[in-house]
């Protein structure tokens, strides 16, 4: 008890060394700016890319037969003959003929009237989902199952279609992912500025410390601890900040009811990695720290 | 008086000379700051364990620039000095602090830490050397009482007059007991009677074997001191009017 006393007592007379002066320097605040564009640009990347994995899961497995025919008769009896052979297939797991009206439905708005007068000759569609795992080979094989009985079927794998999107989204997680990079070496930079400011502000206390026998290690672990502290402060106000806007945009984006909106969701593995950039922040910024003053320090005799 | 200071056995200085092993020794030390000229030249002295040692001459003769290579805060552009018997010149610089922590310095300015308090600067040498929080209280309000600042203790520097500050600043330079205590100048902004006291201080530091090295113009505070021995620097070069500090000796000086 007397230990733990003496030892509180002692670790206050040693932060007293550098004089107070947490949250009225810039530190802590631009840390906080720094940590709220970090989460969020984290945030963004780990989001498109839940939102790519789960696009290329869901679409994988998913394809369209269109039968390209401009015989109405001749159409739909190959319709019928191609879903029956489709639903003897193992691996094709549904089997969905799109219903001819809704087409039409579809393309009225660019086709007019004309679209359901029966001269155009639109291909019927069927939409089917295969099993899960090895969706190439799947579509590979059903590709040379459908040639086999007629020349006029085509199958069109919808993640072919989804392709550049895929890919618009993936470039973007990593524009994400390299702005995070950059904010974590401009947050490094200013806890270096930081901290030679503050060496070079406490001059001469470090002097009269270092002529009283102080060592390197003392005189950086002062200065450590008071960045950390700023950093932990700014860091803790930059997240719970950043949280609040991921919070906001999450209830918009739902709000949208679009789906290709709703595959961009983090997973509790995103949220954890998230909570650890304050962590990560704080440890930077001590580590950045200290070695810059001992740096300076060792500059000394 | 912590520390027992009072306790020490009292005696001439001179006559423990003979027996006492030198504690500093310059030989041919030199000093230059950038390309100027030498502001110290062929600096060749031994300090003995124990002595009483004044440093005079006048302003610009290079006092300070000795001190600060006797307290380690700058190296010499040449020539050696042992310090406890250890080339200090070549010593790596994460042993300095080892030494720095066996000499007590009163500087010219003072160099309070201006945001701590007067106990807290007076504290700080125990601090730097790792006593537990415990064992400083006891000591501090002591010499704080002891410079006559029993109540002022939480006073910062900023509101305490120029004489307070050097009680201050001679107390944290005293407090840790060290081997050897450099004071410059370090009755400047003190009355007669509290420079008396200091002196008083200072013999009885002598006395337990604190080897003192005071640079001072007060010839009376010289004469104060009867056993002390004097150097006399004049434009950076040594002169040595006792003949006793020359090194390697020429003479050893006994009682």
């Amino acid at each position: 008890m007397r230990m733990g006393v003496d030892r509180r007592a002692a670790a206050a007379a040693r932060h007293r060394l550098l004089p107070e002066g947490r949250v009225a320097g810039p530190m802590p605040w631009i840390v906080a700016i720094m940590m709220f564009l970090t989460v969020l640009s984290a945030a963004a990347g780990l989001g498109l890319n839940a939102a790519v994995h789960s696009m290329g899961d869901d679409l994988a497995g998913r394809a369209t037969v269109q039968i390209v025919e401009a015989n109405g008769e001749q159409r739909a009896r190959l319709a019928a003959l191609v879903t029956e052979r489709l639903r003897r297939i193992p691996y094709v797991r549904a089997v969905q003929p799109v219903d001819p009206a809704a087409l039409i439905e579809q393309i009225r708005p660019w086709l007019g009237q004309d679209a359901a007068s029966g001269e155009l000759p639109i291909p019927a569609l069927i939409d089917i989902e295969l099993t899960s795992g090895q969706a190439e080979a799947k579509i590979d094989h059903l590709r040379r199952q459908l040639a086999t009985l007629s020349p006029k079927l085509r199958l069109e794998p919808h993640a072919a279609f989804l392709q550049p999107v895929a890919g618009l989204l993936s470039s973007l997680g990593w524009l994400a992912a390299g702005i995070v990079l950059l904010m974590t070496l401009a947050t490094g930079a200013v806890v270096v500025l930081a901290a030679r400011a503050a060496h070079d502000g406490h001059r001469g206390t470090i002097d009269v410390l270092h002529l009283m026998g102080a060592t390197d290690v003392q005189i950086a672990r002062l200065f450590q601890r008071r960045i950390g502290l700023d950093a932990l402060l700014g860091g803790a106000l930059g997240f719970a900040m950043a949280l609040l806007v991921l919070a906001l945009l999450g209830a918009r984006l739902l709000a949208t009811g679009s789906e290709l909106l709703a595959t961009v969701q983090l997973p509790w593995t995103s949220w954890a990695l998230l909570a650890v950039l304050p962590v990560g922040g704080v440890l930077l910024a001590t580590v950045a720290a200290r070695w810059t003053v001992l740096r300076s320090l060792g500059r000394l005799l | 008086m912590c520390h027992g200071w009072q306790t020490g056995k009292a005696g001439s200085v001179g006559a423990h000379f003979s027996m006492m092993s030198a504690i500093v020794q310059f030989e041919n030390v030199g000093l230059r700051y950038g390309l100027d000229s030498e502001t110290l030249s062929d600096i060749s002295f031994s300090l003995h364990a124990g002595g009483f040692y004044f440093l005079t001459g006048a302003s610009g003769a290079g006092k300070t620039s000795l001190l600060k290579l006797l307290y380690l805060a700058q190296r010499p552009s040449r020539g050696v000095i042992r310090l406890f018997g250890e080339d200090v010149v070549t010593l790596p610089r994460k042993r300095l602090p080892g030494f720095r922590r066996r000499i007590g310095v009163v500087f010219q300015d003072f160099r309070l830490v201006p945001h701590l308090s007067a106990y807290d600067n007076i504290a700080l040498p125990l601090r730097v050397a790792g006593m537990v929080e415990s064992e400083i209280d006891a000591p501090v309000t002591e010499m704080l009482n002891w410079v006559g600042l029993g109540d002022r203790g939480q006073a910062r520097p900023a509101t305490l007059s120029g004489g307070e500050q050097q009680r201050v600043a001679i107390a944290r330079a005293v407090i840790g007991r060290p081997e050897i205590l450099v004071a410059d100048e370090p009755t400047g902004n003190v009355d007669a009677d509290m420079a008396r006291r200091l002196m008083t201080l200072f013999e009885a530091l002598n006395r337990l074997g604190t080897t003192i090295v005071v640079a001072t113009h007060d010839l009376p505070l010289i004469a104060q001191v009867s056993a002390a021995q004097m150097m006399k620097l004049d434009r950076g070069r040594l002169s040595d009017p006792t003949g006793s500090l020359r090194y390697p000796p020429r003479q050893q000086v006994s009682g």
